[in-house]
């Protein structure tokens, strides 16, 4: 029998998720025993064309990391979705748009205008130079894809099957996924999280949680932790319960709270509104404005609850007024 | 004229690109490397806690996260005024030093050592660690694989992720670590300092002693007369984590020594309306263009950039063979660009003694990990020498610690220029008239700017394929007259 067909592929991303594929160490020789990889730009022959050339639906399993930033990118999802029987949004910015996402808080125009003038190291020649798509030199033109003014996820652009969480997602879960593929075992739902579990970054946590009813926040920085006691116990935002598990609670190990990478829990499409009502229920008080006052304590919220997530949340961008 | 695509050569931020465009005589009229992506960090970094931003700005790159988060988190110490307790800085170096050793190792393996270990004209097929294993034994693609696996397992004990780590924060880093892990960690790294020895000796044995591999590295359509920064200790040796920034003249003087928050004064980043990355150049030489040359401000960041900048290696058997280096290549500074993967592995070794110096230090289990910051955050600068280059980190906040600026200079953005223009030499030397553009032709080509290893060199050779090209050569019309693909 064929081996089943396998791709891999790399957006809007920084790369960490293929060095988390790799991070399986020997076993990627199992997956390049099990898979005829026909496609994977990080560690093989790029054939573009020999993708576009491949009949549709006959790719058994692409794995594409990093969000949607621009034309090229989207073409390249469209192909793969077209050549794919299954496509899974793997990583945090597949999924739900991950730290570049927290472009939408700004603008385009912002970022060109900081990046190409602002800077302070940058020198503006008459004015200023922006990248342009089109460039006539003397001896041709040459293009480079236009920035999009939002970043996107994968699947407001695509139709995916799956989705793998994770900034990156840690390897043993890769691994199980991967595994399951060659298996044969039947497949889950459509919708599906694969590589995850069903709780919360809480349940997994060794820290001891007495639900303390606090009266002020802390920044990492100002203060020391305990490092047995829930860190949100000791006023310090940890994303925990508003993430689903997967990770084994390595940040908060590591006495760093967390910042939410592996997504929302079940059931859950707004992390950063589960995060609003996580922390309402831990604030020691029933005032509405001493509850407010003890959430001002906290340091851009919207950076930290959504931040991973603000591509995917009920506010997609920040627009400006 | 004619233009000869090569696209994509894949990401640095996304795909880079090549255009050769060729003169009715079929020279080289010019080239053109782009970078087609942007992503903003130094915008929608403003507005955040800068205590997250070590957190952040990991995703810049997951190949070399670490970087971001070492120059982030001396970014923060320096916005707080803060000076972390000694054993917080060892930690924080031994962690870097375990990572520059795992990542060189991936870089010689299986991006850059093929060319040499299998041989640049070998079938592109065999380009690769399958064929770099086939060379020299299986055992040997075994210790690769073991060798990762081992620094990734330190990594995650001290950085709390293997990837994108989180446990430096202003004033010093949020874990400590046990007598059983340093013991643990001491196995590890006497195993890393094997391992590079080992790899000093694999490059002895296959390039050294091969005469044409030899004539290659030195061979001047691989050379650029250049500036070279490195970061370096107070007595002048190669430091991965702190330093002074030392930049030597083409002729190896030193033309500048400057502390991280001076940067401003040394570096300036030149806009081109064709590609989304910025040139940097040494802001007191001048931009003069993509050429090399002591009128010129473009400078070299790299591993033979660091030891051209440097008086030496901070470790004993790394030193041995900086001095051989040198004697061998005729002196410094070198500037074959070839040779940079020579001064890679010396400093894959020497990263690997500093971490096994680093994990018998006694205070390196101390419980004294974090100075609370006390004064009021303003505005800091942290530099770390990333693998692919000087890394700068550049943060003001307001009186609160909110991010109100952020500038990076990015290790590989710093060679963009001496990468461009060792591409356009490359094929100069290489397309001639009535010459067919082989594959050989754009693996020679490649391997010029493979030397730097790009951050989107990641994208070449490794497991079992090579790099992705394909040439189209256009007429003036755009018809495309050939195409060659790379299979
Ligand atoms: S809030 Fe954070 S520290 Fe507390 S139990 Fe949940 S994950 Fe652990
Ligand atoms: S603890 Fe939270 S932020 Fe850290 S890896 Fe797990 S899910 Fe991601
Ligand atoms: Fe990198």
């Amino acid at each position: 029998m064929a081996k089943p067909k396998l791709a891999l592929y790399w957006a809007a991303s920084c790369g960490g998720c293929e060095i988390a594929v790799l991070d399986i160490h020997e076993k990627i020789l199992d997956v390049a025993a099990a898979f005829d990889i026909v496609f994977w730009p990080c560690a093989m022959d790029f054939k573009y064309q020999d993708v576009r050339a491949m009949e549709d639906k006959s790719i058994d399993l692409c794995l594409f990391n990093g969000s949607i930033r621009n034309s090229e990118a989207a073409e390249i999802a469209h192909m793969l979705r077209a050549k794919s029987k299954v496509v899974v949004a793997f990583g945090s910015c597949a999924l739900e748009g991950g730290i570049p996402g927290l472009a939408n808080l700004t603008t385009k125009e912002d970022i060109l205008r900081v990046v190409y003038k602002d800077t302070p190291s940058t020198v503006t020649q008459n004015g200023g130079v922006y990248p342009q798509t089109h460039s006539k030199m003397k001896e041709g033109s040459i293009e480079i894809p236009e920035l999009w003014e939002t970043v996107k996820s994968l699947d407001q652009v695509i139709d995916v099957e799956y989705y793998v969480p994770g900034c990156p997602p840690q390897p043993e879960q890769i691994w199980a996924v991967i595994e399951h593929v060659i298996s044969g075992r039947p497949l889950p739902p459509k919708g599906s999280i694969l590589g995850a579990t069903d709780k919360t970054c809480c349940d997994e946590c060794p820290r001891d949680r007495k639900e303390k009813k606090i009266k002020q926040f802390y920044r990492p920085f100002e203060i020391q932790t305990d490092p047995n006691e829930c860190l949100l116990d000791q006023g310090m935002v940890c994303m925990g319960p508003a993430t689903r598990s997967g990770c084994g609670a390595l940040c908060t190990k590591a006495n760093m709270p967390c910042r939410g990478c592996y997504g929302p829990p079940p059931h859950i499409v707004d992390q950063g509104a589960k995060m609003v009502s996580a922390l309402a229920s831990v604030i020691d008080s029933t005032e509405p404005e001493e509850i407010e006052r003890i959430l001002d304590q906290i340091a851009d919220p919207m950076g930290t609850f959504y931040r991973f997530s603000l591509a995917h949340s009920i506010l997609r961008r920040v627009e400006k007024v | 004229m004619k233009q000869i695509k090569i696209d994509p050569i894949t990401r640095l931020e996304g795909h880079g690109k090549i255009d050769i465009f060729l003169n009715d005589d079929g020279e080289v009229e010019n080239t053109y490397f782009q970078i087609p992506e942007l992503r903003g960090f130094e915008q929608f970094c403003v507005g955040r806690p800068v205590e997250e931003l070590p957190r952040i700005t990991t995703r810049i790159c997951g190949v070399c996260p670490e970087a971001h988060h070492m120059a982030s988190a001396k970014a923060c110490d320096a916005v707080f005024h803060v000076d972390p307790p000694p054993t917080a800085k060892k930690l924080r170096q031994l962690l870097y030093n375990v990572f520059f050793a795992g990542d060189h190792t991936t870089h010689f393996y299986a991006l850059g050592g093929p060319d040499f270990i299998v041989g640049p004209s070998a079938p592109a097929s065999e380009r690769n660690i399958l064929g770099v294993v086939k060379k020299v034994g299986l055992e040997v693609g075994g210790k690769v694989i073991e060798m990762r696996k081992r620094t990734q397992a330190v990594l995650k004990v001290l950085g709390g992720k293997q990837t994108h780590q989180v446990t430096s924060l202003p004033g010093g880093v949020s874990k400590g670590i046990t007598q059983e892990e340093a013991k643990e960690i001491e196995q590890h790294c006497l195993w890393f300092v094997e391992f590079g020895k080992f790899t000093i000796q694999a490059f002895n044995d296959i390039v050294l002693k091969n005469q044409e591999y030899v004539d290659l590295i030195l061979s001047d359509a691989f050379a650029h007369k250049t500036y070279y920064m490195g970061l370096v200790d107070a007595n002048n040796r190669v430091n991965f984590y702190d330093g002074m920034v030392r930049v030597v003249d083409p002729e190896g003087k030193e033309f500048v020594k400057y502390s991280p928050n001076e940067y401003l004064d040394n570096i300036s980043e030149h806009v081109e309306s064709w590609t989304y990355l910025k040139f940097p150049f040494l802001k007191k030489v001048g931009w003069k263009g993509l050429v090399d040359g002591k009128d010129s401000g473009v400078y070299r960041a790299t591993p033979l950039s660091r030891l051209n900048a440097s008086d030496g290696m901070p470790t004993p058997f790394a030193q041995a063979e900086y001095e051989k280096m040198y004697s061998t290549l005729g002196g410094k500074p070198v500037h074959a660009t070839l040779a940079t993967h020579w001064a890679r592995v010396i400093e894959l070794l020497s990263a690997a003694e500093m971490a096994l110096d680093l994990v018998r230090d006694p205070e390196i289990t101390g419980t004294n990990i974090r100075t609370i910051p006390t004064e009021i955050p303003t505005e800091g600068v942290g530099i770390v020498e990333a693998p692919r280059g000087t890394l700068t980190h550049h943060y003001t906040t307001d009186a609160k610690g909110m991010v109100t600026k952020v500038n990076l200079i990015v290790g590989t953005t710093n060679n963009y220029a001496p990468i461009s223009m060792s591409i356009n030499k490359a094929a100069r030397g290489l397309i001639k008239k009535g010459v067919e553009v082989t594959e050989g032709t754009l693996n020679m080509i490649e391997m010029a700017f493979r030397a730097y290893d790009p951050c989107f060199g990641c994208a070449t050779h490794t497991l079992p394929g090579q790099m992705p090209l394909i040439v189209r050569i256009h007429d003036t019309n755009g018809e495309i007259l050939d195409e060659i693909k790379r299979n």
